[in-house]
């Protein structure tokens, strides 16, 4: 069993399945890092993937142009993510609660504009998704050419996103006042920072981010959508978050991990372990986020100010 | 003559029914440091609130250099040149120096300046002898350092006015001589600093003038403070002659509480190494150390919350077996923590609930498993009543009351159970001079009637007038112990640097 395991890891298309798994959850972590950064957890993110994916691939269904989807797709996530904004930061109410809420809504959203718009066919609506794009010369790399640099646009999207989140998190006065509305929302206002525009800046960049996430789901890895289209992702990227320890480059390492897990049980379901029933593979992705969490959070030291609203007449 | 740096002319402000601040006045030249004192309540916070923006005023008008300015946010306050130093710091401790200096400053080409940043904190460095390790997370800055850098902070934004409420607070007795060589320093270059406090020895060695205010307005004016008297002030700032309370003379009996070679091993704060003491039954024992260097520890070990690795402890004769809060209790231990508001009651819960939760589950409280809502209810009506705890009643949440009447509240619910020991931490911290004369008098009180009490405090001049003896803390270890008759604060502060034990060696 080993021997077939490790077969299969050094092959350029598993290679290329951990990259493709990863950059969905690479959007959604990165996403909810900043909203988390600011002091905001947002418990919407499952719901504004999927509602992000729907709204994208109906855009691109109806107007025939994947970026049009896209770009749907993000304004979707900018305006739940304002909505979730709009209760926790401006009203102050439970992060917890509306986030759920969030979750519900859209969700509920998401199915009942599916339904009006496709109705009910026989066979799901399709549309040609997002085509892969090598980038020439380094696509001809051996073994990392075809599996890194033969990808859809929105994962080379999603690998500079990585970068550049940490650049603007750790080197610019804006990615400093998100860090410090999220440890001391008092000292930000004190040294004349709006925290509450600050929190909604870096709530509403993080729907952007989850949007991003949903439309490639929808538009590069289905090209369809389903009910089941997010399946837990967005709760993933909430726990990676924590395994991240609320970095940019760690969360996107913790995708990687998970997305090499999850890319490793696909295989393992194929390749004809057959006695065990395949749930049992399916389950492995989580378990191991399950148990790398308890190792992890031990030492994970979150935003101080996370899940607490901030007024300023408030002492 | 120049105009004042800044000027407040009739300052009035209310919230709802009550006048915080009415008709106020006020003025600071350049290189003037002006103290403003008053009691809890007086409406300093309000009035330096109005000044820093976080309050419109309701009437009046401040004037910068002359020039009518208004202001209406910390941003304006900033860009007008007044910084404030707030109580609590307003600092993020996961977060470097530098990054906490440079949070709202402007960056150079979308990066933040870190070089910029670096050149003005060397600069400010200099000019005051405010020095900084840039990088270091402030969760690593010792509490002076802390407000060193809220002071660097002001001046990084070109403060020309500071405010600093209360800051010798939390500050060791050495901390304060530097933090009073900063102000002079800047004070001499020209920046104006308003200077909050209620410890008046302190207006009078650092202050040019002060405003003493009494319920929300200008109570007196006094512009030689190094020539007043404190009792002087005291009676502008409470309206009435403070006597402070005289410790007679006692006959201690047995000792009421014994450690042996205590050490405990873990310990967020430092750990107890090899401490014993004792206390004996009408006599008060202070314990005086920088904050820091075990006290908590001790406390925690006396209260019966952390069990020690090594060593003994008695209780009124009898060994104490098994630490927990209920067994120590139960031998006649009373405890008042240090941290009223979160270890002490339960601020979101009625105030007589948090009365009775030491002693929840005894024979007064409950019967049979189930609480006796009326006896609890009649136990915090008669303590409200007997010390004069300012609340609507005893159903009141406990957090909406002020700090005074909470650690009134505190001290009510262990002394109606006789305690023969009592432990309190910081008994005064954060309350004003009525408040404190009150807890004061209690504590002489209980020493009268024969309960030994330890005091664990950083006010020495407090620990020096109640106690009859003083031990100083070091390092998790007992420094030296002196009769109050040979303690004086120099001698305490230097033991409390640990210079102390070379003069017992010797």
């Amino acid at each position: 069993m080993m021997s077939v395991v490790l077969e299969q890891i050094f092959q350029v298309g598993f290679l290329a399945a951990i990259i493709r798994i990863a950059t969905p959850l690479a959007f959604a972590t990165l996403g909810e890092m900043f909203s988390e950064r600011a002091g905001v957890l947002n418990l919407g993110i499952e719901g504004i993937m999927l509602l992000s994916a729907m709204t994208g691939f109906t855009a691109t269904s109806l107007s025939g142009s994947l970026w049009l989807g896209v770009l749907a797709a993000v304004l979707t996530g900018m305006l739940m993510g304002a909505l979730h904004a709009l209760f926790t930061v401006a009203l102050g109410l439970s992060q917890h609660v509306c986030g759920i809420g969030v979750t519900l809504f859209s969700s509920g959203l998401a199915y009942f504009l599916y339904r009006l718009i496709f109705g009910q066919q026989s066979v799901p609506p399709s549309i040609k998704g997002f085509a892969t794009l090598p980038i020439p010369v380094l696509s001809d790399i051996p073994v990392l050419g075809p599996a890194v640099f033969n990808q859809f646009a929105l994962v080379y999207m999603a690998m500079l996103a990585i970068p550049l989140a940490a650049f603007v998190l750790y080197r610019t006065p804006w990615g400093l006042s998100v860090r410090m509305v999220g440890e001391n929302p008092r000292a930000a206002d004190s040294a004349g920072v709006s925290v509450i525009a600050t929190r909604f800046q870096a709530v509403i960049l993080g729907g952007a981010l989850m949007g991003l996430a949903g439309a490639f789901l929808s538009m590069a890895q289905f090209n369809a959508f389903t009910f089941g289209v997010v399946s837990g992702r967005g709760w993933v990227a909430i726990a990676l978050v924590v395994f991240g320890r609320w970095d940019p480059w760690r969360s996107a390492g913790a995708a990687l991990l998970f997305a090499f897990v999850d890319a490793l049980q696909l295989r393992m379901q194929a390749s004809g372990l057959g006695h065990i029933p395949y749930e049992a593979f399916l389950m492995l992705p989580f378990i191991f986020t399950i148990v790398a969490m308890a190792f992890m959070s031990r030492n994970a030291v979150a935003p101080s100010a996370l899940l607490k609203p901030f007024r300023r007449e408030e002492r | 003559m120049p105009p004042p740096l800044i000027e407040m002319r009739g300052i009035t402000k209310s919230f709802g029914a009550v006048r915080a601040n009415e008709a106020i006045d006020l003025q600071v030249a350049p290189g003037e440091i002006l103290g403003l004192l008053g009691e809890n309540g007086a409406g300093k916070t309000t009035l330096m609130n109005v000044l820093f923006g976080a309050y419109a005023p309701d009437a009046g008008e401040i004037l910068i250099e002359g020039r009518p300015v208004t202001i209406n946010s910390s941003a304006d306050a900033l860009a007008a040149g007044i910084g404030m130093v707030h109580q609590h710091f307003h600092l993020a401790p996961r977060l470097s120096v530098l990054e906490n200096l440079l949070i709202g400053i402007p960056g150079k080409s979308g990066r933040i300046d870190r070089a910029g940043g670096l050149a003005r904190l060397g600069e400010i460095g200099r000019q005051h002898g405010l020095t900084l390790d840039p990088d270091l997370p402030v969760a690593a800055l010792s509490v002076g350092e802390q407000q060193r850098l809220e002071i660097v902070k002001a001046l990084f934004r070109g403060a020309r006015l500071l405010i600093l409420d209360e800051p010798t607070a939390v500050l060791a007795p050495s901390e304060i001589d530097g933090l009073f060589a900063a102000l002079r320093s800047m004070a001499a270059q020209g920046l104006g600093i308003i200077f909050i406090s209620h410890k008046l020895n302190e207006v009078r060695a650092l202050t040019h003038r002060c405003v003493v205010l009494r319920h929300g307005r200008v109570a007196g004016r006094v512009d030689t403070p190094a020539n007043t008297t404190s009792s002087e002030m005291a009676r502008l700032m409470c309206g009435h002659e403070i006597v402070p309370p005289a410790r007679g003379p006692s006959t201690p009996g047995a000792a009421v509480l014994t450690i042996e070679s205590i050490s405990t091993s873990r310990h967020s704060g430092m750990a107890l190494r090899d401490v014993s003491l004792f206390v004996r039954a009408g006599e008060i024992l202070g314990i005086a150390g920088v904050s820091g260097n075990g006290q908590r520890a001790l406390a925690e070990v006396i209260s019966g919350v952390l069990a020690p690795d090594a060593g003994r402890m008695t209780i009124a004769g009898k060994a104490v077996s098994q630490f927990s809060p209920r067994a120590v209790q139960a031998l006649g231990l009373g405890r008042i923590p240090e941290d009223r508001m979160t270890t002490g009651l339960v601020t979101n819960l009625p105030l007589a609930d948090s009365m009775v939760l030491p002693r929840i589950g005894t024979a007064a409280f409950s019967n049979k498993g189930l609480l006796r809502p009326d006896a609890i209810r009649a136990f915090a009506e008669a303590q409200i009543k007997a010390y004069d705890i300012r609340c609507p009643g005893p159903m009141t949440r406990a957090g909406a009351l002020s700090g005074g009447n909470l650690q009134k509240a505190l001290l009510a619910r262990e002394l109606a159970f006789d305690p023969k020991v009592l432990i309190v931490s910081q008994p005064t911290r954060g309350l004003d001079i009525g408040a404190a004369r009150f807890i004061h008098e209690k504590f002489l009180d209980m020493r009268a009637k024969g309960c030994g009490i330890i005091v664990i405090g950083e006010d020495l001049e407090e620990l020096l007038m109640l106690c009859d003896r003083i031990a100083v803390m070091y390092e998790g270890r007992i420094a030296g112990t002196l009769d109050s008759a040979d303690a004086t604060i120099a001698r305490l502060g230097l033991m409390m640097t640990g210079a102390g034990q070379a003069e017992e060696a010797a």
